[in-house]
């Protein structure tokens, strides 16, 4: 029997996950052998905030860890906490800003944990200044299977350490994690707004505006054709200098069924996105905003995901290298526009030349691009392998967190690390992504 | 400053409630059963920036129960508020076939209440101030056949509670009786609970604090709970006994 049923944030592929959950860590050994005795293989899972099958096991058994959401100890002086895998970005925000400090890198959402963060060494909007989250997490405390606790740092079990950060939860279950935290005066942004016509002008914007931001990120209408093809509006930010260091109230919507109003695609999405991009000045604009608004938009609907329906969505996310980004990008908007279906939601995002620590993480220097698709065969037959062969031609690859199409030759040419990290997996882990990719 | 115990401080509920309260200058007794899980929990309400201290209890040993209170207020010198959290949902049908297991379940959670109680009122009097939060539940308001040995033991702690408010309203201490509906903590695992009535432990917390500030006697949380039993206790007998509640 089971804790809970768990799902990925994508609900597709459809394979609902039986949860069996640790409450301290002074069990998550024993848990840890009980499951594996019991389904042969598991994997750790966080929030589930991962969109494809990265985050489900190959046994469809994962080990449930949200509740290991502790802090161990915190040095306010200097910015450093250390805290159980379990805990989300969410609740160190709560106990960080009041003090003057904040997330040196967060993803779209911070209904993530420290533990999943680490597995797919995740990325902001500020890659081009701090690089991926391994890069601030110092050490972090490991279990496995046949070694038991295994503290790793680049200097301590630096092989274990590099496989981890990226690692897709394979190389061992992550029980604790020290983070570096970034200082700041104030919880509100200094944020730049401008609306931009074509795709030449984003990266006229990009290359004005991400010297002189911490933040930046655009939005493209994925919808647009004809004259108004290529339109978006890029955002900047910087931490403001002054203003309060208040926490925002939580959520307070939510999405309480499966409502598929988003699952056809087509009409209802397009005029979201024209509406987006109207909504917004045809000038520049700098406004005081709000940290939750600027980060984490989507996090103000609760199960936003429902709005696909049961059949679930795809986020399809490459990055691809500058050389080669401008046309690549060009004929990838063009490839979806002319499928018909349009992405729902797209994200453009400059990556910076920051090493990660990680053998598998997924930015390299080059432009990003995440578009969102309700899931349809046509998907998986006809545009994505279309996507794939410009990413590969481009010399870009695909996030594996965000996954459920990639081929196994187009991973391993992606990652060519795989084989480090797969001989260093524990015996007792795997996921479904996995085995897709490597079998 | 504020002097906080919790009794089953290992609690989710309790949990949830004690970060709301963890800030600099807050100082914490936490009691339970497991010293590394303690542990834990005071680490982590350190690193808020309370200061926390742990006891071990063994909840059958009574004996040993006064030595809780009197290290606590040798300790904190003063209570603000008390929380006692500590509960187990047994399995019915078990209690059922072994009326051992179903008075030992009985007596952790209405007998050692009572007993944790009727001591902790005696050294709260006279300070003639602070609150005390007791973790009852729905369940007490109306014997169900799928768990009336829980929800009698909860029946007996509300209704001692409801005597002990009026007894120490006289000395300027609060009682507040919180009766939770379902709640997402280790105690409802692997219940086939619809997600909808599933509460977060931290929305619990919060309603805890703010009836503590308002002086509430009993609270029903989510507040929907309070309609719902309602409901459940106006049902007459003879259509009650063929529901399977
Ligand atoms: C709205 C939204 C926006 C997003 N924006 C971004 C973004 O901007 N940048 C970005 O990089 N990502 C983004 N993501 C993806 C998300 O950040 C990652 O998928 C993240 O890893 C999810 O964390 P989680 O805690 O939910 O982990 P899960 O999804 O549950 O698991 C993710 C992986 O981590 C592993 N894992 C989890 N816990 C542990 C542990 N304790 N030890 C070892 N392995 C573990 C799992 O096995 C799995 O492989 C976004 C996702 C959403 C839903
Ligand atoms: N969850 C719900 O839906 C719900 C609904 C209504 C009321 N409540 C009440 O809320 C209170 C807190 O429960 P929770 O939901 O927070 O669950 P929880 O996290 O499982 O906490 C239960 C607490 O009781 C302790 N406990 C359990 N069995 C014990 C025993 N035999 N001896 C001593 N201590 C024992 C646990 O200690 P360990 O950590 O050492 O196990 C833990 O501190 C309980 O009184 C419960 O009855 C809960």
């Amino acid at each position: 029997m089971s804790d809970e049923t768990l799902t990925s944030w994508g609900a597709y592929p459809h394979f609902p996950q039986s949860g069996h959950m640790c409450t301290w860590r002074s069990r998550l050994a024993e848990n840890f052998a009980d499951v594996v005795a019991r389904h042969g293989t598991t994997l750790p899972f966080g929030k589930g905030r991962s969109y494809g099958d990265s985050c489900l096991a190959a046994s469809d058994h994962v080990l449930s860890l949200r509740r290991l959401d502790r802090l161990i100890s915190a040095d306010w002086q200097t910015g450093t906490i250390v805290a159980e895998a379990g805990m989300t970005l969410a609740d160190v925000l709560k106990v960080a800003i009041p003090r003057g400090w904040f997330l040196p890198v967060t993803p779209g959402t911070k209904f993530v944990t420290l533990g999943g963060a680490v597995a797919n060494d995740v990325h902001g909007k500020n890659h081009h200044v701090r690089g991926t989250f391994g890069r601030h997490v110092r050490t972090f405390g490991l279990l496995r299977s046949d070694r038991g606790q295994v503290v790793c740092s680049a200097n301590d079990d630096a092989d274990l350490y590099a496989a981890t950060i990226g690692g897709l939860g394979l190389t061992g279950i992550i029980e604790w994690v020290e983070l570096q935290l970034i200082p700041i005066r104030s919880s509100q942004l200094t944020v730049t707004t401008v609306r931009f016509n074509t795709l030449d002008d984003f990266f006229a914007l990009s290359d004005e505006l991400d010297g002189k931001n911490e933040y930046t990120v655009a939005w493209i209408d994925g919808f647009a054709r004809g004259a108004s093809k290529g339109r978006g509006v890029f955002t900047a930010a910087n931490h403001a200098d002054t203003g309060d260091l208040s926490v925002a109230a939580g959520k307070n919507l939510a999405v309480p069924f499966h409502l598929p109003v988003l699952a056809a695609g087509g009409a209802l999405p397009r005029l979201f996105n024209s509406l987006y991009f109207h909504k917004h000045a045809a000038h520049r604009r700098v406004d005081p905003t709000g940290y939750e608004p600027f980060f984490y938009p989507l996090d103000g609907i609760g199960h936003w995901n429902r709005l696909y329906g049961r059949h679930g969505f795809q986020q399809f996310q490459c990055v691809i290298p500058h050389k080669t980004a401008q046309p690549a990008l060009q004929h990838i908007l063009e490839t979806t526009a002319r499928s018909g279906g349009g992405s729902c939601l797209s994200v453009l995002k400059r990556c910076g030349d920051l090493a990660s620590p990680g053998l598998m993480s997924f930015p390299m220097p080059g432009i990003s691009l995440a578009m969102d698709f309700p899931q349809t065969n046509t998907l998986d037959k006809v545009v994505f392998p279309q996507l794939d062969s410009i990413v590969r031609e481009a010399g870009g690859r695909l996030y594996p967190a965000k996954d459920a199409h990639m081929t196994a030759e187009d991973f391993r040419r992606f990652y060519p690390a795989w084989s480090r990290v797969e001989a260093t997996r524990d015996p007792a882990l795997c996921s479904r992504f996995w085995k897709r990719v490597t079998a | 400053m504020s002097k906080v115990l919790i009794i089953g401080a290992t609690s989710a509920i309790a949990i949830a409630c004690a970060r709301e309260w963890a800030k600099e200058g807050t100082a914490f007794f936490l009691v339970g059963r497991n010293a590394r899980d303690l542990d834990d929990v005071r680490a982590d309400l350190a690193a808020r920036g309370a200061t926390a201290q742990t006891h071990v209890l063994d909840f059958a040993a009574t004996e040993t129960y006064p030595a809780v209170f009197e290290q606590c207020f040798a300790a904190l010198g003063r209570v603000d508020i008390a929380l006692i959290a500590h509960g187990s949902l047994p399995d019915q049908k078990q209690c059922e076939a072994d009326a051992d297991i179903a008075m030992r379940e009985f007596m952790l959670n209405a007998g050692s209440v009572i007993r944790l109680l009727t001591l902790l009122a005696a050294r709260m009097e006279p300070q003639k101030s602070g609150a005390i939060a007791v973790l009852s539940s729905v369940a007490g308001d109306r014997g169900r056949p799928t768990n009336y040995l829980y929800g009698s033991a909860k029946a007996a702690v509300t209704t001692f509670c409801d005597g002990l408010r009026a007894q120490l309203f006289k000395s300027g201490i609060h009682v507040l009786t919180v009766k939770p509906g379902f709640v997402d903590t280790p105690m409802t695992r692997g219940l086939p609970i619809p997600g909808i009535l599933l509460a977060q432990p931290r929305t619990v917390a919060r309603d805890i604090l703010a009836a503590l500030k308002s002086r509430k006697g009993v609270l029903y949380t989510p507040f929907f709970w309070r309609p719902i039993m309602w409901i459940i206790r106006m049902i007459p007998d003879g259509v009650f006994k063929k529901l399977n509640l």
